[in-house]
């Protein structure tokens, strides 16, 4: 079962992030679930504006990891540092306020809510306004909705969403949802954002645009990203590290150029060649 | 009328929900004050007014942030007899029976938040059945220790049992709850005008928070907790703020309720009252301000306009409450009433535009 390629320990990282420490280490993290390892001995490193790619097979413990890395679960071993720092026996919203953002798999918006009212929610630990302010509208509530409003707006009209502001977040077509909540983990300020299969669902030229935009989110806020996605072309166009799970392990790591002609990770996808013969034959 | 249409959501719902109130105390007043209306619904104003509370105070908890408590009803008892024992021993210093009034009101809005700080911490910790299984415990468990409460007061000051009147030890002093007979000698000091000015403030409350960085973490861990989470928001805390927030109203409201009877027994502020509230806010539509007030109002006062059918009662009360919850739930009475109102907004502009054309011309 020794599958694992050996790969230079920062190869992930790329070359403009070299002198900088990474925003995100995980150190031989693992879950169990009972009996069943879900992950283990994973070893990441993600550099400051690196857009990294988690791929896989289905069931190989993908979403895990993110869950893992916003401390939905806590990992059963290991550590994972973020900035530096260690995420250990803090809550997901603590986790969120160190510097981690995530959409997920079956988009979670607040429906019932407006598009702006789910970006302030985003904003939640940005604006400044106590208790007291939110039940009279006193002591500076006014300057705060209006900032909160302002900024929301600005980070709607990057993903030219600002008309559709006052539209209830339930009712919009399926894409502007993906992109909304993007838009909202924007919103909470991360300094690394996961996203979980955002071109699922998507057609060739969505996925194009939201490969731009992707591009657009590191560059302009200066943020790493790390995405799950099943789109190959994708993952091999944005992705300048990617790492492969299998069952819970990590089979290969590198540059898509490396991952593309590496054997061990052709084989986690298609099965093994002499299989694939002998089914011919048959 | 444009104008209105162009005004954002919130100040619509606020012009509707203080419009509302502040419209039924200048046409009730007056009617009350000159003995117009009968002695019957009269009586009916001050409890009209704290179930209106109580349903907007409930709609917080179930509607914006999504989680069933059986055991409202425990926060105005709780509210109810702080009120009645302050007071009551408060009857001498302060000779103003408003100012005495505003303090009971006050003190049991403060002593409901602490026993709904007190529930809340264990409580908030389960979700949906589980919720509501312990809350409605909570509220049943409040019914019993005050069914087997003594409390008087002397010139030694307050006293306390549990067994009973004569263990309280007495000289010449004065009983206030007398266990399962409840408060006894409450000077009645509610009036309708408190009533109202305590929905208002309840309105002011609940509507400024609903439309704020808090009141939008609450609505968002009812839409998706796990979202909330992931941006940051702490569940507990604002889960607490909301059902502490709740649980202080329903205590103002009531001390206000008690103080309308010359005597209240805990077992006023049982299970039934509990459902009793949770149906005007269903009823009147979770999340909707406007729709509780105008269905406890209505739930209220039903059964006492139908008191001459005495037999018929109860039959044209289940009546009217299936009916309700058809038209204000199914998908068809919802289009059938925007059809409606489409038809009848273009009747009218029609009317308009007629009226417009024989000015001009």
């Amino acid at each position: 079962m020794d599958r694992m390629v050996p790969v230079p320990s920062n190869a992930i990282v790329p070359e403009r992030d070299l002198g900088r420490p990474p925003i995100l280490e995980t150190h031989h993290l693992g879950i169990d679930f009972g009996g069943l390892t879900a992950v283990d001995e994973l070893s990441l490193t993600v550099g400051r504006t690196e857009i990294a790619g988690l791929i896989g097979p289905n069931g190989a413990g993908k979403t895990t990891v993110f869950n893992l890395l916003t401390n939905v679960y806590q990992p059963t071993r290991g550590a994972i540092m973020l900035d530096g720092k260690s995420t250990a026996k803090k809550t997901t919203a603590q986790v969120n306020r160190m510097g981690i953002a995530r959409t997920f798999q079956n988009i979670r918006l607040f429906s019932n809510m407006s598009v702006l009212d789910n970006v302030k929610v985003g904003l939640h630990n940005s604006i400044h306004q106590n208790l007291a302010a939110s039940v009279t509208h006193l002591f500076g509530y006014k300057k705060s909705e209006k900032k909160s409003r302002e900024e929301a707006l600005e980070l709607l009209s990057f993903f030219h969403m600002e008309d559709l502001a006052n539209k209830r977040a339930g009712s919009l077509p399926y894409g502007a949802q993906r992109r909304l909540e993007i838009v909202r983990a924007l919103a909470t300020h991360p300094g690394i954002i996961l996203l979980d299969e955002p071109a699922a669902g998507m057609n060739p030229s969505e996925t194009a645009e939201l490969m731009e935009n992707i591009r657009k989110i590191r560059d302009t806020f200066q943020i790493a990203v790390m995405l799950i996605e099943h789109d190959m072309n994708l993952v091999m166009n944005i992705c300048e590290g990617i790492c492969v799970l299998d069952h819970g392990k990590v089979i290969a790591k590198g540059t898509p150029e490396e991952i593309k002609s590496n054997p061990v990770v052709i084989e986690a996808y298609l099965g093994k060649k002499k299989g694939a013969d002998e089914e011919c034959s048959e | 009328m444009e104008k209105i249409k162009n005004l954002n959501k919130f100040t619509r719902t606020n012009i509707r929900a203080y419009g509302l109130i502040i419209l039924a105390f200048i046409v009730l007043f007056p009617l009350q004050s000159t003995g117009i209306i009968s002695n019957s619904i009269s009586g009916q104003l001050v409890p009209i007014c704290t179930y209106i509370v109580m349903a907007i105070s409930l709609n917080l908890t179930v509607g914006f942030l999504g989680e069933l408590s059986l055991g409202h009803a425990g926060f105005m008892s709780v509210g109810a007899f702080t009120g009645v024992i302050t007071a009551i021993c408060l009857q001498e210093v302060i000779p103003s029976a408003a100012l005495r009034l505003l303090i009971a009101i006050i003190a049991g809005g403060i002593a409901a938040g602490v026993a709904g700080f007190l529930i809340g911490i264990p409580v908030l910790r389960l979700r949906g059945d589980y919720l509501a299984i312990v809350t409605l415990a909570f509220g049943e468990i409040i019914k019993n220790i005050i069914n087997c409460l003594y409390v008087g007061v002397d010139s030694n000051g307050l006293h306390m049992s549990m067994t009973n009147a004569e263990a309280l030890g007495m000289i010449n002093g004065k009983l206030i709850i007398n266990g399962p007979q409840g408060a006894v000698g409450i000077t009645k000091i509610a009036s309708f005008t408190a009533g109202i000015l305590l929905i208002l403030f309840a309105l002011f409350i609940i509507l400024n928070l609903v439309n704020s960085k808090s009141g939008r973490a609450v609505t968002a861990i009812r839409d998706n907790r796990i979202a909330a989470e992931s941006v940051g928001i702490s569940v507990t805390r604002y889960k607490l703020t909301a059902f502490i927030i709740s649980a202080v109203l329903a205590g103002m409201a009531g001390a206000l309720y008690a103080m309308n009877f010359s005597t209240i027994a805990a077992k006023k502020f049982d299970f039934n009252t509990s459902i009793l509230i949770l149906v005007f806010v269903v009823l009147g539509g979770m999340g909707n301000i406007v729709g509780s007030i105008v269905a406890t109002a209505l739930l209220y006062i039903l059964p006492e306009l139908l008191r001459e059918y005495a037999d018929y009662r109860m039959l044209i009360y289940a009546i009217v409450l299936i009916l309700v919850m058809l038209l204000t739930n199914s998908e068809k009475a919802k289009q059938m009433r925007e059809r409606f109102v489409y038809k009848w907004k273009k009747r009218l502009r029609k009317n308009n535009d007629q009226q417009e054309g024989l000015k001009n011309g």
